[in-house]
């Protein structure tokens, strides 16, 4: 329901995206240095959304699921608003992810060093399932029927 | 209403459902007590907040346009461009009110399904003014309201003659509140 229009969109759509799924720990040691007075436009609201998925990239869209989300905006003093929606019920972890969102869009270059640590994080994440996964991976085949007798 | 600019939205409730019980009771106890004064925080958006979602649909008055990404942020109700489609008008002053007749007023077996209307007054007083009397008014109430004339009057009465149906009335002054639901007669 909530559309941004600004210039960077297509960035804020990916930082909007990786904050989502920063880890709570990295957003609370970047939040103890920066500070910064804000107002509530939206508490944090923990809520259901239904998650909808198409199979195969091309079949029907079907409901997946509903998936529980924390979602909230605020205001920082200078003026700018940020927004978070983040799975699960952490009020904390939207705020924090909220107040980024306000403070990356005023360009503050510590947050984006911290969006940096969190895109690498999240790879290294990623990597380390592909290998766990890869690592029970079992490959079938078919021996050739020998020829004949 | 596709994009949404959030530098133009106003705070919501600070406690949302301490805030909203409030403003429901403040709502309440204005119509159930016609002309009398009610304290009520931001009186007209505060019973925004508290009395819409997505299925009530609001006309807003030209002069309370800038309210609508607030209302949509908050609430999520659909703004409607004709005052007669509304089931709630907030009209931002006394000189933009919509003709009472034309808006939704219930049916006979419906009556509950009509317009409500939040007004937002220059002034509003309960020291002199027009004579209410009606149900929830043991004898007789005073209420003063700057911008509604006796046209008003006159409107009223016809609103008052559709009985059951009709639409109701909440004055809105800064932080107080005062309710004119459909029983209530008017004197000037």
């Amino acid at each position: 329901m909530l559309h941004v229009v600004d210039s960077h969109q297509a960035s804020r759509k990916e930082w909007l995206g990786l904050l989502a799924r920063a880890p709570l720990e990295m957003l609370e040691a970047s939040a103890r240095d920066l500070a910064i007075p804000f107002a509530w436009l939206r508490r944090p609201e923990t809520g259901l959304v239904m998650v909808r998925a198409r199979a195969g990239g091309s079949g029907e869209k079907f409901n997946l699921g509903e998936m529980t989300i924390t979602r909230c905006a605020l205001r920082l003093e200078g003026g700018a608003s940020g927004v978070a929606y983040v799975q699960g019920r952490s009020h904390r972890k939207a705020e924090l992810a909220a107040l980024a969102d306000a403070r990356l869009q005023s360009g503050c270059a510590r947050t984006r060093e911290l969006v940096e640590r969190v895109r690498a994080h999240l790879a290294g994440e990623a990597l380390r399932m592909q290998r766990k996964a890869q690592a029970t991976r079992v490959e079938f085949f078919t021996l050739a029927r020998e020829a004949g007798e | 209403m596709s994009a949404l600019d959030l530098a133009a939205i106003e705070p919501g409730f600070a406690e949302p459902t301490l805030d909203a019980q409030a403003a429901f009771r403040a709502a309440l106890q204005a119509l159930s007590r016609p002309g009398a004064l009610v304290h009520c925080e931001r009186a007209a958006f505060a019973l925004c907040l508290a009395l819409l979602d997505h299925d009530t649909r609001v006309w807003l008055s030209p002069g309370a346009a800038q309210l609508a990404p607030s209302l949509r942020f908050h609430t999520g109700c659909p703004l409607v461009e004709r005052p007669q489609d509304a089931d709630f008008l907030l009209v931002a002053s006394p000189s933009e009110l919509p003709e009472l007749h034309t808006l939704a007023g219930g049916s006979d077996e419906a009556p509950h399904r009509s317009a409500t209307l939040i007004v937002e007054v220059p002034h509003l007083r309960d020291d002199g003014g027009w004579k209410l009397s009606g149900p929830g008014i043991r004898t007789a109430a005073r209420l003063r309201v700057a911008g509604l004339d006796a046209a008003f009057a006159t409107q009223w009465l016809a609103n008052r003659e559709r009985f059951p149906r009709g639409v109701d009335l909440f004055l809105c002054c800064g932080s107080r509140l005062c309710g004119l639901p459909r029983t209530t007669v008017l004197e000037t």
